[in-house]
């Protein structure tokens, strides 16, 4: 699976995201299971509340960051996000 | 243990709350002691909640509300509405039976996040058999239920010889049932599974052929179903890497409040298991004999000692040492680099044996009247 660019991106409503104190990071639960985030990819997630397109996610983190040339990286870990069900596109 | 230096000491990352022995079915591959029956005092409301406070300040994250059949508890939506409030990401695991509409509302309502569903077998008469209870209706209603209310739904099927045939159907069944993910477990021999085991113990072709159709079938619903395939170490050339290494992420806590590195480590020999009526749950976890005892690799003794795996597989699963060959420090002997691999072998023979045979002996079911034998 793809991201279509058109699209809007949500975060799977059968998954949680959430700061976890005890280990300073953010991760994603679902059932019976959990994964680790670093900072880029939290950031990443946190943008996808069906409001934006994958290049609107690309232009708000580039101006968070003051920064270019994130669009490789961020598709990149969108699809991988797809692939596992983090993320979905209606 | 002696050179265990306490400074790598890891945090718990998963709680399992087995609110109850109490459960109406009978299944005879159960988890839980033997003995249960002897021991049905259960910790109240209020210990269960200073428990799941103070494991979650450690920073245990996924809980699972377990048993018997943890419905049972009254108490269970106002034990999930406090895990939730604290954070938890909370796993109901149930055998479905008593699982009803209003229920199900009622713990969506107080923050449960996930329900597991176990169900024994595809087919009423089996499922039924080994349930010890008419039950197979209800399950594949109460599983309905828990995707009409948009759960993530868990299907548990415990695979062993008496229904290791009838994978394709399990297979379409979760499919028909909406199962997000699947959880294939082949019989893990503890408990009650371990006095059924010449009846439960599938043979190698049986397991093969299972395990193709299960495989073939993971394909086939990628990014729609996830497959937990629970593999069965009998046939296994390395031993699993149990509990993710003792007292490193896992934390069980009995129906009587007892705490436990594994759900079988009451039957270790000497291991003084504390209860929370004793101590705090950091105390526990850092401080008792119990969660250090096989903490680290310092205890090993050869074959582990020198083997280049020890880190990936922490030498195995101490209670199924313990089980099969007396000793709880020796190699797991499903490892085939165990000078004991040989009675994991009798095993599998004696469960043939025992298939082949004409008057093979009836299962032992899990109830109260079998447990009071013990």
């Amino acid at each position: 699976m793809t991201i279509n660019t058109a699209l809007p991106i949500n975060f799977s409503p059968m998954h949680r995201l959430q700061w976890e104190e005890a280990q300073q990071k953010d991760v994603i639960l679902y059932p019976e299971g959990m994964v680790e985030l670093n900072q880029s990819s939290a950031e990443i997630l946190k943008l996808c509340d069906g409001t934006r397109n994958l290049d609107q996610i690309v232009a708000d983190l580039e101006e968070k960051f003051s920064t270019t040339d994130l669009k490789n990286d961020i598709t990149g870990f969108l699809e991988v996000a797809l692939n596992n069900g983090w993320i979905q596109q209606n | 243990m002696a050179g265990f230096n306490k400074t790598n000491i890891t945090p718990p990352r998963w709680l399992l709350a087995e609110l109850t022995y109490k459960c109406p079915l009978q299944c005879p591959y159960c988890s839980n002691p033997l003995d249960y029956a002897h021991n049905s005092s259960e910790i109240s409301t209020d210990d269960w909640k200073r428990v799941l406070s103070e494991a979650r300040k450690m920073g245990a994250v996924q809980l699972g509300f377990s048993g018997g059949e943890p419905l049972t508890r009254p108490d269970l939506p106002e034990l999930v509405k406090h895990a939730r409030e604290l954070g938890y990401y909370t796993n109901l695991i149930t055998s479905g039976y008593g699982l009803n509409e209003a229920k199900i509302i009622q713990l969506k309502q107080a923050g449960l996040d996930h329900i597991q569903v176990s169900i024994q077998a595809s087919s009423k008469d089996l499922n039924d058999h080994l349930a010890g209870t008419e039950s197979f209706q209800h399950k594949k209603e109460a599983a309905r239920l828990v995707k009409k209310h948009n759960y993530p739904m868990v299907l548990c099927v415990v695979i062993h010889r008496k229904n290791i045939h009838q994978m394709a159907e399990i297979l379409a069944m979760a499919e028909e049932l909406g199962a997000d993910y699947l959880e294939l477990a082949n019989t893990q021999y503890y408990g009650w599974a371990h006095a059924n085991r010449d009846l439960l113990l599938p043979t190698r072709e049986q397991f093969e052929k299972a395990e193709k159709i299960a495989q073939d079938f993971k394909k086939k619903v990628e990014g729609k179903m996830k497959i937990y395939y629970v593999v069965p170490d009998f046939y296994e050339d390395r031993p699993k890497a149990c509990m993710n290494g003792w007292g490193t992420t896992f934390l069980t806590i009995a129906p009587d409040g007892v705490a436990l590195p594994c759900h079988s480590a009451r039957d270790l020999p000497g291991m003084d298991c504390p209860n929370i009526n004793d101590y705090s749950v950091t105390d526990i976890w850092h401080e008792s004999k119990a969660f250090n005892f096989f903490r680290g690799n310092e205890w090993m003794q050869e074959t582990c000692r020198s083997c280049d795996e020890k880190d990936k597989d922490f030498g195995g699963c101490r209670c199924q040492a313990y089980l099969l060959t007396g000793d709880m420090y020796k190699t797991d002997p499903v490892c085939r680099k165990s000078p004991d691999r040989q009675v994991v072998q009798d095993a599998i023979d004696a469960a043939r044996d025992s298939a082949l045979s004409t008057d093979e002996k009836p299962l032992l079911f899990r109830n109260s009247k079998n447990s009071k034998t013990f």
